[in-house]
């Protein structure tokens, strides 16, 4: 028995580890990478747009063709600069969404989980309660309340999405509150905020970034799945969802609804792929705290 | 003795249940009253609205004109007796229109979550199994793929395919538009029309169901590959998986008796959140294929701003939803003694 095997049977974790390091990196990498082409779009979008996205012709519904590559919408806008424009829309949106979610979640469940008491028991029934709700009918019930426009849907999925960060931040507070280098620093006198900041938030920031990756793609698909029900974004502006809608509604003219879709679906894709492998190289056991 | 405890966990969590049911009505209460946006102005004409004296009548006969308390008591009060209140989009009772659409929606969401189950840990096992081989890295694009789809493309891009281009399958509704439903007695068609006898029916039906649970249960189905490969992958790590290896038992039996039952638990956890993504697909899903359920029904309601309906909504796909987690627990006890014993 070489070295090698005897060092992989004594620690198997740290082989598994290994392996999927090994394996893995490919899908993570792709997922950078069509990530990074994404935010260059967005970036670059007037650069890149053939058309303007809003400019109206006469030649509704052409079939895609060397001068116009995903085709013309219904109003006759050339369906590829509408994609193009609207990656300036949802990936913008969708981290805005995140990280709003992140703070308000990852604060108020830190606190929760070290603070305990009442604080703990307000917080965890309210997130319960969020939970208890199918995200899309809270959020639809949100926005047709204030109104159908894209500052209300992103506002109805913060309200939707705080919840699974407190969580996750709560379990890990508690986790990693009563382990003995904070019980340590509290013995030498530190204060609960400051123990709270310097020694727990590190163990925690890992995880809950990998949450807030994978949950990218979540927020991307809400809000163009609000936007395809007519409750984010409003005409004329250049969105993927809403896109896709014109293309439900004028279905036998494939090239609507295909290119939108696709752009969805390769940029959550991405953001999946990178949050995936995140994980992976996260330690196993906060691993699931993520997951759930 | 020993069926105690259990029972006291039922009762607790039952108990839990009405709790919450009641901090729904709370949060949708809250929510559709103290936001901007005015029911008579969604409701009435422009016409209506420019004479006081109907937007008043309006006002009084839905119970807007009372204190906001009174009008959450009356609703609580109304809900005890199984009354929903009153549509103000279609002045029809909301417990009546929820009989009519609940049953779309849970024949649809059911047959999509059986689906998912069975498709999802079969492919989540096969992964499991051989780890890091192709086949694994096939699984995990496929199955990150399947919670990256935007829903409502994919039954669009079904709809197209299967339905337009190339006729398949039928592209909306319930039944054939030439058959009356059966007979109602659980509102679900499949199984009406069994009870009933109507074989033709009954094809139909199933006939109809296909495309939309297939496209609703692509989300269900990546995350439970996802789930049962890892679950799977950490009980085989257990000591006691190479002892059985090591005496030689065949792989099948390690997998199916010493591995599946283990790994089930956390699988039954994430089928049961499943069914709450299901229940948010399904508004996507049916608009596409004109499917008269719930998530339809929600949508109006939302549009119009008829505050009864959304808070029916609300506490049916609600009260579903933590039931179905609820039976979940319950079946905790089925597949881990441990939890029975506790």
């Amino acid at each position: 028995m070489s070295t090698q095997n005897v060092a992989d049977a004594l620690s198997p974790g740290l082989k598994l580890r290994k392996n999927r390091r090994r394996v893995w990196r490919p899908l993570g990498v792709t997922g950078l990478v069509v990530l990074v082409i994404w935010i260059l779009v967005a970036a670059l979008a007037p650069v890149l747009a053939p058309h303007d996205p809003l400019g109206q012709q006469f030649d509704r519904f052409l079939s895609p063709s060397g001068a116009h590559w995903f085709g013309t919408d219904e109003l006759g806008r050339d369906v590829l600069s509408r994609v193009v424009y609207g990656a300036r829309v949802t990936i913008p949106l969708s981290l805005l969404l995140v990280v709003c979610s992140l703070v308000i979640g990852a604060v108020v469940g830190a606190a929760a989980g070290y603070y305990g008491g009442w604080l703990e028991m307000l917080v965890m029934r309210t997130a319960d309660l969020v939970f208890a709700f199918p995200a899309i009918i809270l959020a639809m019930a949100v926005v047709a309340a204030l109104g159908a426009d894209l500052t209300n849907a992103v506002l109805a999925i913060v309200v939707v999405s705080w919840p699974s960060y407190a969580r996750v931040a709560r379990g890990l507070v508690l986790s990693s509150r009563n382990a003995d280098y904070v019980l340590a620093t509290r013995l030498l006198g530190a204060s609960g905020r400051r123990s709270l900041l310097v020694d727990v938030t590190p163990n925690v920031a890992g995880p809950i970034l990998v949450l807030a990756t994978l949950d990218v793609g979540n927020a991307a698909l809400l809000l163009s799945g609000l936007s395809f029900l007519g409750l984010g974004a409003r005409p004329p502006a250049a969105e993927w969802g809403a896109m896709v809608a014109a293309g439900a509604s004028n279905f036998d003219k494939w090239w609507l609804g295909l290119f939108p879709g696709l752009a969805i679906l390769t940029l959550v894709l991405a953001v999946n792929f990178l949050g995936d492998t995140l994980r992976d190289m996260l330690d196993p056991r906060t691993a699931r705290a993520v997951i759930q | 003795m020993r069926s105690r405890p259990y029972l006291r966990f039922v009762l607790v969590r039952l108990g839990a249940l009405v709790l919450l049911a009641v901090g729904i009505t709370l949060v949708s209460f809250i929510l559709t009253n103290l936001v901007p946006g005015d029911p008579a102005a969604a409701n009435l004409g422009q016409r209506a609205l420019s004479d006081p004296a109907i937007v008043a009548a309006f006002r009084h006969q839905h119970g807007l004109d009372q204190p906001l308390p009174v009008q959450y008591w009356k609703y609580l009060t109304g809900l005890v007796q199984g009354d929903f209140g009153t549509s103000q989009r279609s002045n029809r009772p909301v417990g009546d229109e929820l009989a009519e659409y609940v049953p779309a929606t849970l024949e649809l969401a059911s047959t999509a979550v059986v689906l998912s189950v069975v498709v999802g840990v079969g492919l989540g096992m096969l992964a499991a199994m051989r780890r890091n081989s192709w086949l694994d890295q096939l699984l995990r694009v496929v199955s990150l793929a399947g919670v990256s789809m935007p829903t409502f493309w994919l039954a669009l891009a079904a709809f197209f395919l299967l339905f337009y281009k190339w006729g398949i399958l039928p592209g909306g509704g319930r039944l054939d538009p030439g058959l009356d439903p059966p007979p109602q007695v659980t509102g679900l068609y499949t199984v009406d029309a069994l009870l009933a006898g109507q074989w033709d029916i009954f094809g139909n039906a199933v006939f109809h169901l296909i495309m939309p649970a297939l496209v609703l249960a692509a989300y269900t189905v990546g995350l439970l590959t996802r789930f049962t490969r890892a679950s799977m992958l950490e009980v085989l790590g257990n000591d006691y998986i190479r002892t059985a290896q090591a005496k030689g038992l065949p792989g099948r039996t390690i997998v199916f008796r010493h591995v599946l039952r283990p790994a089930l638990v956390p699988i039954l956890t994430v089928a049961g959140l499943a069914f709450g993504s299901l229940l948010s697909g399904t508004v996507l899903v049916e608009q596409i294929f004109s499917w008269n359920g719930i998530g339809q029904y929600a949508y109006q309601s939302a549009l119009n701003l008829d505050l009864p309906a959304i808070m029916g909504v609300s506490l049916v796909v609600a009260v579903i939803y933590v039931t179905v987690n609820f039976v979940v627990d319950l079946l905790y006890g089925v597949v881990d003694p441990r939890v029975r014993l506790q």
